[in-house]
């Protein structure tokens, strides 16, 4: 929000993720790199005014030496030189994400891709089958993560 | 003096009474509880929303989008937020003051005022009356969902962009906590920039009146940027009025009802009062009667 735009530290970039059920992130970060409509895109703290629409895709912060990453599907991302505002229609942090019921859903989407019929459902099943991708992807970041 | 029979009558009558609006209670509270995570929930993303898009009317040319331009006649849409049923004290009556009273105003300017309602109390108002209603969406509270706003958004986008009104405004009741809602009355169309409106982060101020579309960068390209983002806001934004108004209401009618619950309560126990009284008074009379009629046969 305005108000929180002016007490923010230097050298840091205040995130908010946001999508229409509730404030998932709301933090002051290093750096953030999110999927942009037509490319990915890092921020720095100072970046210039710039608007982008999402693709499905990564979303990753980094708040000193913890990184952290999350799912994102759609959605707007607003930056200003000391805050980035993600209005996602659908996000989900790593740790939050199942990774066996991810890879599942992978599975699924696989065969329904497979199966093929009208190009509205195999164009539906190619969507699910991203996002499921997606999800176990970040999912298994954090595994990586914590074996390391 | 009321006979025995009728008082009992009346307790009885008012014990009903009390059983029915404690039952109201409690489903406003358990309802006000949803309403209330829902609008708790869905605030953050609209004010974020409204925040970009007021960021970005700043900066991109009013011309560029048909929702930011601002239209030169005279036509006033008020959007009524009511709710659909009542017995929710005075929570359509404050409304519909305020907005009777916004239409006077208005008309009086020489604007030409339409009204557009939701919720069954502001249809039946203004049925009634003379202003002008252009659109009406009574009944949808029981099962409110996004699809509501994304119903409303098209009409009213529509219309707007029709020319049939140059300017939309919107009166609900906010939910401000379970013994507070405030009428709020908010211009939504067209979109305006966030312009005085004062503590906007600090640098790109200092650039002054230089409003130059160069300093924002857009991906993809402005138009298509505006074109999914600005109807998106409105939509977002109405839902979000939809759901304040209908925590506002639930909130509303819990508190009505527990004022009815209280009142009945007092009520029994005064007729209850009057009834033992009454009884009293009649049993004593029996025995005079007796005892005198015993001491004139001596």
């Amino acid at each position: 929000m305005a108000e929180t735009g002016h007490t923010v530290p230097s050298g840091k970039l205040l995130l908010e993720v946001v999508t229409p059920d509730k404030l998932l992130v709301s933090e002051y970060v290093d750096q953030v790199s999110a999927p942009g409509a037509e490319g990915d895109f890092g921020v720095l703290p100072g970046h210039c005014h710039f608007l982008t629409t999402l693709r499905i895709g990564e979303l990753h912060y980094r708040i000193g030496e913890a990184e952290h990453y999350m799912s994102v599907l759609w959605g707007f991302v607003d930056v200003t030189p000391r805050k980035v505002t993600v209005l996602a229609e659908i996000a989900e942090k790593a740790e939050d994400i199942d990774v066996d019921r991810a890879h599942a859903a992978v599975v699924k989407a696989e065969e329904r891709l497979e199966r093929g019929g009208l190009p509205s459902e195999v164009e539906e099943a190619r969507v699910s089958l991203e996002k499921a991708r997606l999800r176990e992807k970040v999912a298994e970041r954090l595994k990586k993560q914590g074996h390391a | 003096m009321p006979s025995l029979q009728s008082l009992r009558r009346k307790i009885a009558s008012v014990k009903n009474t009390q059983k029915i609006t404690k039952a109201m209670k409690m489903v406003a509270a358990a309802k006000l509880k949803r309403a209330q995570d829902r609008i708790l929930s869905a605030r953050p993303y609209a004010h974020q929303l409204r925040d970009v898009v007021r960021h970005l009317a700043e900066r991109a040319s009013p011309v560029s989008h048909p929702l930011l331009r601002k239209h030169e006649g005279h036509k006033t849409e008020l959007l009524v937020i009511t709710s659909d049923r009542g017995l929710c004290g005075a929570f359509n009556a404050n409304i519909l003051r305020q907005a009777t009273e916004f239409l006077r105003e208005h008309a009086e300017q020489g604007e030409q005022v339409s009204v557009s309602a939701s919720g069954r109390k502001g249809c039946d108002f203004f049925r009634r009356r003379t202003w002008t209603i252009r659109q009406e969406w009574p009944g949808i509270f029981d099962r409110l969902s996004f699809e509501h706003a994304l119903d409303m958004g098209q009409d009213i986008i529509q219309h707007y962009n029709d020319g049939t009104f140059d300017q939309l405004y919107v009166v609900y009741n906010e939910f401000k906590s379970v013994m507070q809602q405030r009428v709020v009355i908010e211009k939504l169309l067209p979109i305006e920039s966030l312009d005085e409106e004062a503590g906007g982060p600090g640098p790109e101020r200092s650039e002054g009146t230089t409003k130059t579309v160069g300093a924002y960068l857009f991906e993809p390209d402005e138009h298509e940027l505006l074109e999914t983002l600005l109807p998106k806001h409105f939509q977002v934004q109405a839902f979000r009025v939809l759901l304040e108004s209908a925590a506002a209401e639930q909130a509303a009618r819990m508190t009505a009802m527990d004022g009815a619950t209280r009142n009945a309560g007092e009520l029994i126990q005064k007729v209850t009062l009057f009834y033992n009284k009454t009884r009293q008074a009649a049993i004593t009379k029996e025995l005079m009667d007796i005892v005198g009629g015993a001491e004139a046969l001596k």
